[in-house]
């Protein structure tokens, strides 16, 4: 129990008096994060449309691949990754492993399905009137897939939520791509692995008050975009 | 849409902010095991090393046998491990070349203070013999890490198969010090190098619930080497850079500066570059 109380103490500690290694790790979770939380909406948003608004053949089983999706377990796309990215690897020539970018596009995988699964949900329970009167309003093709995405907006930002809580807060691939190496590829969910790794529990739970506080801070902005809009 | 794309350009700019600032300095690669890293040896050499080279280190640290692996897919430049019979098949192989002993610390066997199966004061084949027969609880790294090829080792050097399937032995895959954590709570004996040892003692405040049982037998010895990448199967490795790094572990200012390394009062690593 100690290690609780003195993780909330240990985590003011840590921010106030602006340790360099708290802060470098901070930094580097919030790059890549945001890295691939972008690169997950840009490549999700589109294909989560397309699954959502259009009827075709085979899509339910494409979207029970993408529901499938979501199961993936972090270690295994690290593994996935790895394969790819390593030396030896089709792409080993890019020195894309223990990198932030590696980290980044890996997580992308990671989240992609998230962003897609949500936004496809999103956009089949709106009213299905919504198309016909876009489309008599006059709304053709991108105009059409804008107005309907903005119209189902607030669930959209939802699955962002959702996509950006889980690439914070993964380990497995942070570990396997980046490595942990001190001052450039040290997240805060790695450096929690290796705290407990030596022992110091309530190292870890300091940082993971921290994290927390991160995600917090996200979503404080996120919620704050809802309401002015 | 403005206040999205405000944002958006918020997390752009951190993300930029974020990309590390491009160093002049040289960057060497290493896989080591965790024992090095949690013990905080290389953040201790570190520092002296690039002060003295000009060479940045960074390395990654997993255990032994994923430390290899990465070095048979060229993904590092050098390795610093501790499974002598894992690294010479690994240099036999023509994975790795230049394999240099640098230092070494021991193992020891730990366990409850009541130790119920009797093994204080043995050496290593009798314990292992006597936990086999009394069907004490022991937990096992499991993970091919230098810790667990080590005491894989000793089975078969007192004559036994690994107890793989029988129910007292309890095969963890985690860290060392997790490994600790769950014979502890199991009340079993476990195999652990001196040096995580001493960061788990110095963590219960010097009284912790597992205590040494068996030390200084040869057999304990925990050797470690640095092996460079073989650069002809690698040609993206930095070799160059990797020797300057074997060649200043073995350097008798950096071994004096390993000896005077010290946990909670306790030196953990003893240099030993000069022996052959």
């Amino acid at each position: 129990m100690d290690y609780l109380i003195s993780g909330f103490i240990g985590a003011f500690k840590l921010l106030l008096s602006g340790d360099a290694e708290t802060y470098s790790a901070v930094i580097t979770t919030i790059a890549i994060s945001s890295l691939s939380i972008v690169l997950s909406l840009i490549a999700g948003i589109p294909f989560g449309f397309l699954l959502g608004y259009f009827n075709f053949a085979g899509k339910r089983q494409v979207r029970a691949v993408v529901d499938t999706l979501l199961a993936l377990p972090t270690v295994v796309v690290g593994l996935l990754v790895y394969a790819f990215i390593s030396r030896r690897g089709p792409l080993g020539e890019l020195g894309l492993l223990f990198t932030i970018l590696g980290v980044a596009l890996a997580q992308t995988i990671l989240i992609t399905p998230i962003v897609v699964s949500l936004t496809a949900t999103a956009v089949e329970s709106l009213d299905k009137r919504l198309g016909m009167t876009l489309a008599t309003l006059g709304a053709r093709g991108g105009q059409l897939a804008i107005a309907t995405i903005l119209e189902a907006r607030y669930a959209v930002l939802i699955a962002a939520v959702t996509a950006y809580g889980r690439a914070i807060s993964e380990v497995g691939i942070s570990m396997m791509i980046g490595g942990n190496i001190k001052w450039h590829t040290r997240t805060i969910t790695t450096a929690i692995a290796l705290e407990t790794g030596k022992g110091e529990f309530s190292m870890g739970i300091a940082l993971g008050i921290i994290l927390l506080s991160l995600a917090l801070i996200a979503n404080s902005l996120l919620i704050g975009l809802k309401r002015r809009n | 849409m403005k206040k999205t794309m405000r944002v958006l350009s918020v997390c752009i700019m951190a993300l930029i902010l974020a990309m590390p600032m491009a160093s002049s300095a040289e960057v060497l690669r290493m896989a080591t095991t965790t024992s090095t890293d949690n013990t905080g040896l290389l953040d201790y050499l570190a520092p002296t090393f690039k002060a003295q080279t000009g060479i940045e280190l960074q390395w990654v640290s997993v255990g032994t046998g994923k430390a290899l692996e990465l070095g048979k897919n060229c993904d590092v430049d050098v390795l610093l491990v501790h499974a002598p019979s894992a690294e010479i098949k690994y240099v036999t192989e023509g994975y790795g070349v230049d394999r240099t002993q640098v230092m070494f610390n021991d193992f020891v066997f730990i366990g409850p203070k009541t130790d119920p199966a009797g093994i204080k004061g043995m050496s290593a084949s009798e314990a292992l013999k006597t936990i086999g027969m009394k069907k004490g609880l022991f937990a096992s790294r499991a993970d091919k890490s230098g810790t667990h090829v080590a005491e894989s080792g000793l089975w078969k050097t007192a004559g036994l198969a690994v107890p793989d399937k029988e129910q007292w032995y309890i095969q963890t895959g985690q860290g060392m010090l997790n490994t600790i954590n769950i014979a502890a709570e199991r009340n079993a004996y476990t195999f652990t190098d001196r040096g995580t040892f001493i960061k788990y003692e110095a963590n219960w405040k010097g009284n912790p619930p597992l205590v040494i049982l068996v030390e200084g037998d040869k057999l304990l010895r925990n050797q470690y080497s640095v092996i460079l990448v073989n650069p002809k199967r690698c040609s993206n490795v930095k070799n160059e850079l990797a020797n300057k790094f074997r060649v200043w572990m073995a350097l008798p200012s950096t071994q004096k500066e390993i000896a005077a390394f010290t946990l909670m009062g306790k030196q953990l690593f003893i240099p030993n570059a000069h022996e052959k």
